[in-house]
């Protein structure tokens, strides 16, 4: 059956690519292979490029290239002056895609919508453990087992969400990818033959693309949607080429195997900018990298401490090494992308004599600390050994011994939360919906101590200023608490803001319309191939 | 070593002095020029490793910032004061590949000596002993060599926790099963020879018989098997320094460098080209001698 | 013959247990914690840590879960990887057949260049091509090959331009997938060009693979011919006036192959290693690939279930290897 269907599959493709020449195809050098097709199970961005951003709709979607939010699968809603009830008037004809392994026979409506999020949250839903281990990792990091009360079917075509609590960064939430909207029907389908597990193999949406085949860790095959309701994309297929070495993926597009790839190394941005056939676009990434003192513990519990540490450490040199200077010095905690980023904060300056004779007033004498470097790469952070060994430099010459320690990743996740921990976390956050709340309250409220909250750093004062922005929804109203936290964060320096990393995706000069999105997902559905 | 046995074991050919011996083995030793260069080539490279310190002409970890990657001398923006370059925190290759060769010969002594250590003990136990004690540490062997080495080392250095130290500890244990299973075999068949039944029944222990009388004697092929251990030591070292599960960065280890250059491989060629080379000779170099030890110590090969 | 077959295959039986209890408890050993990776930099609450655990069913005793583990294998089930949630025996299959294409066309380019070498260096001995070939097997038998292949790749990948850079086949080829060989694959599909594609691809990492085996058997071949060509009825051969070319094809190359075919069976195990190394520099879709991915994603019920496949594989072809040996060599009697 299985190898049938794949037949079906190559089939369908082949007359597809038949004509090469006519078809415009775009190969895509993806990072890495995806975990699974079900993007509520899931956690990693290559795994929602490939299923949510590619086959499934949310509710709202994000704008291209921006974290506003506009009209996806809902038209339109209304939210209670409460905060509580947010009602949801769903478009109407969305056509979910025929493929060679379902065919639907209704178009999308409220049951779909409630099918897609109960199965996260109801733990009696058949399709809350369909696979193995399944576990809703973002649904539950989002906190919405204990947000949502219900979802309501109005009618077909309306769907009421009833929230606990007010939660000004619900909306930004439902656009994020676990809250892709699945078809009920094919789940019925596939529940009736007692196939659940295909859901996360072959998927099927409303997206732009219609998933075709997946060779495991090697290829992704789509085609356009021709019925997509937003407009069909220009593209006739799209491949994903997964390519997990940043330097093969460089050498793959220039060698025209490829005509666009993600997280090219640092090294290598240059040369590509240089190349005549390529274009380089590079935006500032939705993210943060810090260093994260333990203000529990003595003498990093003083403020003035921290910031004479601050000014011992020179970031500049550290974005120059680390990020070959294709990165931003951070001075605040959220990216400068983000709304609500205060630009008239200026950042402790690198100044050796001046931390040198602040460490002494404050009554701090050859100090000894660790620095915990992350043993993995990540965007914020290329290579934390490489920045730890330079802040040990810098430390060294305002007479602080620095020792460089690390762990196995899941160990540095889990002890550098520990609320007696012994040393500086070198540590990052990548946004998740473009929400300051989910930076600013996720990392540094009083509640995320002994977690998220890698400085043990609970502020009264700041505290309440984010506490209150989440309660309000004018988004004026909000950004304005956001920018007084921001003042209290720098005054009190529980972290080092080390860097926010530039994002680039380098390109063959033949796509156009590709615009980079902030929250780090990639999208194609606007994208075309010029001959 | 030999002459031990010249003590307890009269056979005529044994019988001769210790110099003779010696002259004998680098007769054949010498016969194979590639074997003299090798030996030459370590012998260099001992010498490099043990004053690295003195002639390195920068401190391994000393990073320049003002010298990011910058080329080999004899390239356009080379720097004199850099012969082989900088990487990319601007450490001078060339002292990083002198310290790195102390790290490829000390890889290469531990792991073989544990190797050879543990597994000449198993060897002689299983062999003299033979019965349910022969039985287990065969099977084990078998465990341990049902596992392609390097995977088994992977994991077995996931297990450990990433480091120098325990890469070492998890090839050592690759490797001992062929030591094992070469001592084993030559233990049961000189266990029947006279000398040996002339020694027990001179009221030789089994201690004695097995260490001092049997062992000496099936030295050869565990030479040969150890300078083989010794140079694929350094290889795996270094493949697993690639991983990223060996010597951790910043240690100027050659496999570490490699994987903490491969970014650059387009771009610095110097950074990814040049620890190879250092591996290759190396490892070349070793092999080159103990191609020309087992023709010395293999009478078969004496033959042909 | 059969007798030998089943008593072999009895000795297999507790070492393939002694593998499944050291795969099986290296993984319980492993630091850190696969649960905690799930949700990234966001740290998970230890309730739901805990239940987590327990769906996974890693809070039972040891015992209980190896006993459970070994049940599900002689069902054909192998468990789930943690991280992608999809059963490994599938994962496994799906990625064997690029290993196995890749490790064939390995040997067999070590075989086609390094018989003949060996056996010619051999008739030659001493000469100038003996001692080329005997050096540049000493060389690649040194050769750290995840090195060689990073040369070989800037080389003909990156400034020649002859080979792809990395993957199997042109993604504009899509076929289904019959036999998993993407060489017969594309033959099958009779798509135009797909086999040259995917044999241009295949070509530098089976050089790279192939290097160590073709250096062994090379040397190999040359030392078991010097052993045979000094034996007495190859001398008596050639004193009754064969020509030199008959004597070492009909006489001397039979009996040279026995200590032959037992190194490239030897060799299997070094393949399986080497792809290790080869897969990840060349991105190939293999099965070596995907165990170093794993070990560096704690995916545990993967790397356990990997380990135990890979080592149920070379098992099997060091068996096979003995069998063969004792039908090239009659001199062996069960």
């Amino acid at each position: 059956m299985k190898k049938k269907m794949a037949f079906a599959a190559a089939l369908l493709a082949a007359t597809v690519l038949g004509g090469v020449a006519n078809a415009k195809t775009l190969v895509y050098c993806s990072e890495g292979s995806p975990e699974g097709f079900d993007p509520g199970l899931y956690t990693a961005g290559t795994t929602f490029d490939a299923s949510s951003r590619t086959v499934y709709n949310r509710l709202v979607e994000f704008k291209h290239g921006s974290t506003e939010l506009e009209p996806g699968l809902a038209e339109s809603w209304t939210i209670s002056d409460d905060g509580l009830e947010y009602t949801f008037k769903l478009r109407q004809g969305v056509k979910f895609q025929t493929t060679d392994f379902f065919t639907p026979t209704r178009d999308f409506d409220a049951d779909d919508v409630i099918f897609s999020f109960e199965r996260q949250l109801k733990a009696d839903n058949p399709w809350n453990k369909y696979v193995a281990g399944a576990s809703w990792e973002y649904s539950a990091g989002m906190g919405f087992p204990d947000l949502i009360k219900s979802i309501e079917k109005v009618d077909d075509h309306t769907v009421k969400f009833v929230l606990n609590h007010p939660e000004a960064p619900f909306m930004a939430d439902l656009g994020m990818d676990f809250a892709s909207i699945l078809s009920k029907e094919y789940a019925d389908k596939l529940q009736a033959d007692g196939k659940l597990e295909q859901m996360n193999q072959k998927p099927l949406g409303t997206g732009p693309f219609t998933f075709v085949a997946y060779q495991q860790d090697a290829a992704i095959r789509y085609k356009a949607n021709d019925s997509y309701w937003n407009g069909k994309p220009k593209i006739d297929d799209l491949v994903f080429a997964i390519t997990t070495d940043a330097s093969v993926r460089r050498q793959k597009l220039e060698a025209g195997e490829c005509q666009i790839y993600p997280y090219p190394n640092a090294a290598d941005v240059q040369a590509l900018k240089d190349n005549k056939d390529l274009n380089v676009e590079e935006q500032a990434g939705l993210n943060v990298a810090y260093l994260a003192y333990n203000t529990l513990v003595a003498p990093f519990d003083k403020a003035e401490v921290r910031l004479a540490l601050n000014e011992a450490i020179n970031k500049k040199a550290i974005v120059d090494a680390v990020f070959e200077g294709q990165a931003q010095v951070a001075k605040n905690p959220i990216p400068p992308t983000m709304w609500s980023y205060d630009d008239s904060i200026k950042d402790d300056p690198y100044d050796p004599e001046a931390a040198k004779a602040a460490l002494e007033k404050a009554g701090v004498k050859d100090l000894k600390m660790k620095i915990w470097a992350m043993p993995v790469s990540r965007p914020y952070m290329l290579n934390a050994r490489r920045a730890a060994e330079l802040m040990q430099a810098d430390l060294a010459k305002v007479g602080v011994t620095a020792e460089i320690v690390t762990y196995e990743w899941a160990e540095y996740l889990k002890r550098s939360s520990d609320k007696d921990r012994d040393g500086a976390v070198i540590l990052g956050w990548t946004g998740d919906n473009g929400d300051p709340d989910n930076f600013l309250d996720t990392l540094l409220g009083c509640t995320a101590v002994g977690g998220n909250n890698r400085a043990q750093w609970c502020n009264k004062e700041f505290d309440d200023l984010v506490k209150k922005a989440k309660q309000t929804s004018d988004q004026a109203e909000r950004a304005k608490l956001y920018e007084q936290a921001q003042v209290v964060f720098k005054k009190e320096a529980p972290w080092a803001t080390l860097d926010h990393s530039k994002v680039f995706m380098p390109m063959s000069k033949k796509v156009v319309g590709y615009t980079q999105d902030p929250l780090g997902i990639h999208r194609f559905d606007n994208v075309d191939i010029a001959e | 070593m030999t002459d031990a046995t010249a003590k307890t074991a009269p056979s005529l050919d044994e019988m001769s002095p210790r110099r003779r011996q010696l002259a004998e083995f680098w007769f054949y030793f010498s016969e194979n020029k590639g074997a003299v260069i090798g030996l030459w080539f370590v012998l260099a490279l001992i010498i490099v490793a043990v004053l690295a310190p003195l002639i390195a002409p920068h401190e391994p970890y000393q990073q320049y910032r003002d010298a990011v990657l910058v080329p080999p001398v004899w390239q356009e923006g080379g720097r004199w004061e850099f012969l082989l370059g900088t990487d990319a925190v601007g450490r001078d290759i060339l002292s990083r590949l002198l310290f790195g060769a102390r790290y490829s010969l000390f890889i290469g002594i531990v792991v073989t000596a544990i190797a050879l250590v543990a597994g000449i003990l198993l060897g002689v136990i299983a062999g003299y002993f033979r019965g349910w004690i022969d039985t287990v540490i065969m099977r084990l062997m078998d465990i341990i060599l049902a596992f392609p080495s390097l995977l088994l080392a992977l994991t077995l250095v996931a297990v450990l926790g990433p480091g120098l130290d325990n890469a070492m500890i998890a090839i050592a244990l690759v490797y001992q099963p062929h030591f094992v299973r070469l001592t084993r075999a030559a233990v049961m068949s000189e266990k029947a020879r006279d000398y040996v039944v002339a020694a027990r029944v001179a009221g030789a222990g089994p201690l004695r018989l097995m260490f001092k009388t049997i062992l000496p004697n099936c030295m050869a092929p565990l030479i040969v098997q150890a300078t083989l251990s010794f140079s694929n030591a350094i290889l795996d070292a270094a493949a697993l320094g690639f991983l990223g599960m060996g010597a951790q960065p910043p240690t100027p280890e050659w496999g570490t460098m490699l994987a903490e250059a491969r970014e650059f491989i387009l771009r610095a060629w110097w950074v990814v080209t040049l620890p190879g080379i250092a591996i290759l000779i190396t490892v070349l170099a070793i092999n080159l001698m103990g191609d020309g030890l087992r023709d010395a110590l293999d009478p078969k090969m004496k033959r042909s | 013959m059969f007798k030998f077959f089943i008593g072999r295959l009895l000795v297999l039986i507790p070492t393939f247990i002694g593998v499944s209890i050291i795969a099986f408890s290296f993984i319980r050993l492993l630091p850190g914690d696969p649960v905690m990776l799930l949700s990234g930099e966001r740290v998970m609450d230890p309730a739901r840590h805990a239940q987590i655990m327990h769906e996974l069913g890693m809070d039972r005793p040891m015992v209980m879960q190896y006993l459970s583990y070994i049940g599900g294998i002689l069902h054909g089930d192998f468990g789930t990887s943690i991280v992608t949630k999809q059963p490994i025996i599938q994962q496994f299959f799906a990625l064997f057949p690029a290993t196995l294409e890749l490790s064939l066309c390995a040997i067999l380019i070590a075989i086609v260049l390094g018989i003949p070498a060996g056996v010619f260096a051999a008739i030659k001995r001493g000469s100038f091509f003996d001692q080329s070939v005997m050096g540049a097997a000493l060389v690649g038998y040194s050769m750290p090959i995840f090195w060689w292949g990073l040369l070989l790749i800037i080389l003909f990948s990156g400034i020649l331009r002859w080979t792809p850079v990395s993957g199997r086949i042109d993604l504009l080829y899509f076929f289904p997938s019959v036999t998993g060989f993407m060489l017969i694959d594309s033959l099958l599909s009779g798509q135009k060009g797909a086999f040259t594609s995917a044999l241009s691809h295949l070509i530098l990492p089976a050089i790279v693979l192939g290097t160590i085996p073709l250096a062994v058997i090379a040397r190999q071949t040359r030392s078991a011919m010097l052993e045979v060509l000094s034996e007495d009825y190859v001398r008596t051969a050639r004193a009754k006036g064969l020509s030199p070319f008959r004597v070492v094809g009909i006489h001397a190359l039979r009996n040279a192959m026995i200590p032959v075919i037992t190194t490239i069976g030897l060799q299997v195990g070094v393949m399986l290693a080497g792809a290790i190394l080869t897969e990840t520099i060349f991105s190939w879709p293999g099965i070596g690939k995907w165990m170093v991915d794993s070990v560096f994603k704690r995916d545990y019920p993967v790397i356990q279930g990997g380990l135990l496949l890979i080592a149920g594989i070379i098992m099997i072809v060091n068996l096979i290897v003995d069998l063969l040996y004792g039908l090239v060599n009659p001199r062996i009697r069960y």
